[in-house]
């Protein structure tokens, strides 16, 4: 699946987006944070406080426990500093 | 009436609350926000990152719940996006309707939920070169969350 990174969350992760694979059981945003953690320090740094971190699935905002089901893209944002 | 934006470019203020009064209203309320200079004149320039997909359809949200929960008879929201100076305008929400305590409730409720709703970033950008992503502050979230769910329609 595309995981997709903004603002200080990409610059933290180093990329823009990445194609992942995760396994079988990931089946939630909040889950998939803690499989990306692992992946590399750059991602363990990046969501090292995902109570910062808001999903989005689809056009929609979603919870970090909302099941992703067959989504394949799927953004992760840190808190919004507008206005 | 109804009109929000995403854009790089300047807004005239002066369009805006001409559009806003075109409608025949009592009052019009208003807010900018302005890219504060440092004391120091450390900061080069505000960075304005948005979700281009989801920071149009954010804005347009904000814009019809303000018109829900108060008898508005327009509401503008312009958010600028890209590098911008101090003293340069970020911002622009303003409220038209028959009565004034609408009108600045509405805009108050505006300015507090685009900071906390609408997926936008600021980074600031220093002249020694460092670029520092901007945290988003408790207060805002509270003063967001303060709101709540209720239609907030003033007395008379």
């Amino acid at each position: 699946m595309r995981v997709r990174y903004f603002a200080w969350l990409r610059e933290r992760v180093g990329l823009n987006a990445e194609e992942v694979e995760p396994p079988a059981g990931v089946a939630t945003p909040r889950q998939l944070i803690a499989w990306l953690r692992g992946q590399s320090a750059a991602h363990a740094d990046a969501f090292a406080d995902e109570t910062l971190i808001r999903c989005v699935i689809g056009d929609d905002f979603h919870d970090l426990d909302t099941p992703f089901g067959a989504a394949r893209d799927l953004t992760f944002l840190p808190p919004f500093t507008g206005g | 009436m109804r009109l929000t934006a995403v854009q790089a470019e300047d807004f005239d203020t002066a369009a805006l609350l001409a559009q806003l009064s075109s409608i025949g209203v009592g009052g019009i309320a208003s807010f900018i926000g302005i890219v504060r200079p440092a004391d120091d004149d450390a900061l080069a320039a505000l960075r304005l990152e948005h979700h281009p997909r989801l920071a149009g359809p954010a804005l347009a949200r904000l814009a019809t719940e303000a018109q829900s929960r108060w008898r508005l008879r327009g509401v503008v929201i312009i958010h600028r996006t890209g590098r911008l100076l101090p003293g340069e305008k970020i911002v622009f929400a303003g409220t038209a309707s028959a009565h004034r305590a609408e009108a600045l409730t509405a805009t108050a409720y505006l300015i507090d939920q685009l900071k906390t709703r609408a997926p936008f970033w600021k980074a600031e950008e220093y002249r020694n070169g460092t670029l520092r992503w901007v945290e988003a502050r408790a207060a805002d979230e509270a003063a967001a969350a303060a709101w709540g769910e209720t239609v907030n329609l003033p007395p008379g």
